[in-house]
């Protein structure tokens, strides 16, 4: 008998047999499935969130006060001077009720300088920022965030440019509206309102201190450069001696992402563990349909050597028989899968990143699981006297 | 053609030892159509599965067609039931869910023949036992005599030197066991070997030789003087 008659056979009983066929592959379909999608998912998860960190700039350091008070604008004049240093851009922060018409929400409010966008790496979707005059002046004028307009306004009304709202019932005029830059895992860049930091000195924090200074370097390589230049000047600037400690912190947005680079790791990792144990239960479906019929299968088996197969023969047809069920398994299961994953993912707002180590994992394991499965038992039967394999209970 | 000297089969289940079979002598020639007769548990179904290769015996020698069995590899045994022999059960061991013509193609497949003849020889044997007309039913949509008829045909279809059914109308009313004989009748006088196990006086009326067992021992060996024909009992 030729592989081509092998193959025959295994395709016909595997047809004949549809139901324990179609749970079989089922089997394979769900662990397969469930590991390319969990994993293309993780995997996408830490993908935004990494291009969200570096879209924010990678070359962004941020100076938190140590206690209150100790950064003010005056430290910002300072860091300008910093020879490695190209903007720097102050933040003065605070939550406030923001009123439209009938709606209201509450909002994240950022009082700045014209240096924002630069430093923050971004832009405005319409309209303009406010100018040096503006600042100057403490004039009532605001750039909101996407999220905001959203949630003010309704839709993206093209008309919200010079509106009036109120914040903490002081009326704003506002003037653009910045790009969307989505979420970036611990804050929402999105829900935001920027005002003149003169302004929300004056009409929200109420004293002259700054909650954050944000400085973006001249270069990605020059970070560590920048980081101990803005030390030094900042020390100076408030006349610390050797003694005494920083009374500042500086972040840096390569230690962030690091940071988060972890936390998006145990998720992928999380979730390649769910994904792990649907593998498991998947072999385990695979694994009894395959022993619950190897009764009936010892029965057929045979009766097959009764009429004349030898044991390479029966071997050969289960062995077919096993990995048909397993390359078709696995690739509608990398089909569902894939095609899950990116589903649900657009369904989230992410993107999916299928690997393809997590293919060939998942792949691997269920056929392995189905061969060993199918085969082994076959092997046993199949050495098997005729007679015994046909009285097998 | 068929030679047994001195087989015997002893099964050992845990502490206990059944000894089937106690030393069996036999000769049946090319042509002959024997009933192997006796009660219960005399050894008759362990010397049918030893005669068809299904099962090894203890001791003994076993020569078929010349060929010594018992020292036959598993693959030449596999061999010998593909080529020579056609064994029919008493519940019939159709493969289920697969149809009459598939199943009696099966033993050709393995004999490695090539697809337009085993259907065409398939097609043959299913109309040489009558059931031309049954091809693509499948074995749970046939009665049990059509069942054991398509067994029949799938024991044939080799053109195997010895055709041994145990117990082949056990499981079958008088109406078609009656039936299942006449055609092995005819198959004998198409110059088949037939070795037929039955508990049946009937049955074995129908044969021209009749061995008698009795706890694992032949017990009498005799010809029958006047077989009933099956074709005549049928009308
Ligand atoms: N697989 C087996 N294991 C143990 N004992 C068996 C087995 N098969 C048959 N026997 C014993 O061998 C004896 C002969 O059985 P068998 O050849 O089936 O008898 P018969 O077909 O004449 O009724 C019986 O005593 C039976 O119990
Ligand atoms: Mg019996």
């Amino acid at each position: 008998m030729n592989i081509a008659e092998s193959i025959r056979i295994a395709l016909r009983a595997l047809w004949v047999n549809k139901i324990r066929s179609g749970l079989t592959m089922l089997g394979i379909i769900i662990g397969v499935g469930a590991v390319i999608a969990m994993v293309g998912i993780g995997n996408g998860a830490s993908k935004s969130i990494t291009d969200q960190i570096q879209g924010l700039g990678s070359n962004l350091l941020t100076v938190y006060p140590g206690q209150s008070d100790s950064l003010t604008s005056k430290d910002v004049s300072v860091l300008e001077q910093g020879q490695y240093v190209q903007a720097v851009a102050p933040i003065a922060s605070s939550n406030a009720q923001v009123v439209f018409g009938s709606s209201n929400a509450f909002v994240n409010i950022y009082g700045t300088t014209g240096s924002y966008l630069d430093v923050r790496n971004t832009s405005l979707s319409r309209g303009r920022f406010f100018t040096q005059e503006e600042l100057a002046d403490y004039k009532r004028v605001a750039v909101v965030g996407p999220t905001v307009v959203e949630n003010l306004f309704g839709s993206a009304d093209t008309n919200i440019i010079g509106k009036s709202i109120k914040v903490n019932n002081v009326p704003f005029q506002v003037i653009g509206i910045t790009e969307s830059q989505g979420s970036s895992g611990f804050m929402n860049n999105d829900d935001l309102i920027i005002i003149p930091i003169t302004t929300a000195q004056l009409r929200l924090t109420g004293d002259k201190s700054v909650r954050q200074i944000l400085v973006k370097a001249v270069s990605e390589d020059s970070m560590d450069i920048a980081q101990m230049e803005i030390t030094s000047l900042l020390r100076n600037a408030h006349k610390l001696s050797a003694a005494q400690e920083d009374d500042f912190a500086i972040s840096n947005q390569a230690d962030i992402l690091e940071t988060m680079e972890g936390v998006t790791q145990t998720l992928t990792m999380l979730l390649g563990g769910i994904a792990a144990i649907s593998l498991v239960v998947g072999g385990i479906g695979i694994m009894n349909i395959m022993l619950v019929s190897v009764t009936e299968r010892t029965r057929e088996i045979g009766i097959r050597k009764a009429i004349g197969a030898r044991e390479i023969d029966i071997l050969y047809q289960f062995l077919i028989e096993a990995v048909i069920l397993s390359v078709m398994g696995g690739a509608i299961g990398i089909l569902i899968g894939g095609g899950g994953s990116i589903i649900i993912a657009k369904l989230i707002g992410m993107t999916s990143v299928i690997s393809l180590s997590s293919v060939i994992i998942a792949v691997t394991f269920s056929a392995l699981i189905g061969i060993v499965f199918g085969v082994f038992p076959a092997k046993k039967a199949s050495s098997l006297n005729p007679i015994d394999a046909l009285r097998y209970e | 053609m068929i030679t047994l000297k001195g087989i015997k089969k002893i099964y050992q289940t845990g502490e206990v030892q059944v000894a089937a079979l106690q030393g069996i002598d036999l000769h049946i020639s090319q042509g002959e159509f024997v009933s192997i007769m006796g009660p219960s548990g005399s050894g008759k179904s362990t010397t049918m599965n030893v005669l068809g290769c299904l099962d090894t015996p203890t001791e003994g020698e076993y020569t078929l067609d010349g060929f010594n069995i018992a020292s036959a590899s598993n693959n030449e045994l596999a061999s010998i039931r593909s080529r020579k022999l056609g064994f029919i059960f008493q519940g019939y061991n159709l493969l289920p869910r697969t149809t009459a013509l598939e199943n009696v193609e099966l033993p050709l497949i393995y004999s490695g023949i090539k697809k337009q003849e085993r259907k065409a020889r398939a097609l043959e044997a299913l109309k040489s036992v009558g059931l031309e007309d049954r091809t693509h039913h499948k074995p749970q949509e046939l009665s049990g005599g059509q069942q054991q008829r398509v067994a029949i045909a799938r024991a044939l279809v080799t053109k195997p030197s010895v055709i041994l059914a145990d117990e082949p109308t056990g499981n079958l009313d008088s109406h078609s066991s009656v039936e299942v004989m006449a055609l092995f009748q005819q198959l004998h006088q198409q110059g088949n070997t037939i070795i037929i196990v039955t508990h049946e006086q009937d049955i074995a009326d129908y044969t021209r030789r009749i061995i008698r067992f009795k706890d694992g021992r032949i017990e009498k060996d005799e010809a029958v003087a006047d077989p009933r024909k099956a074709e005549e009992a049928c009308q």
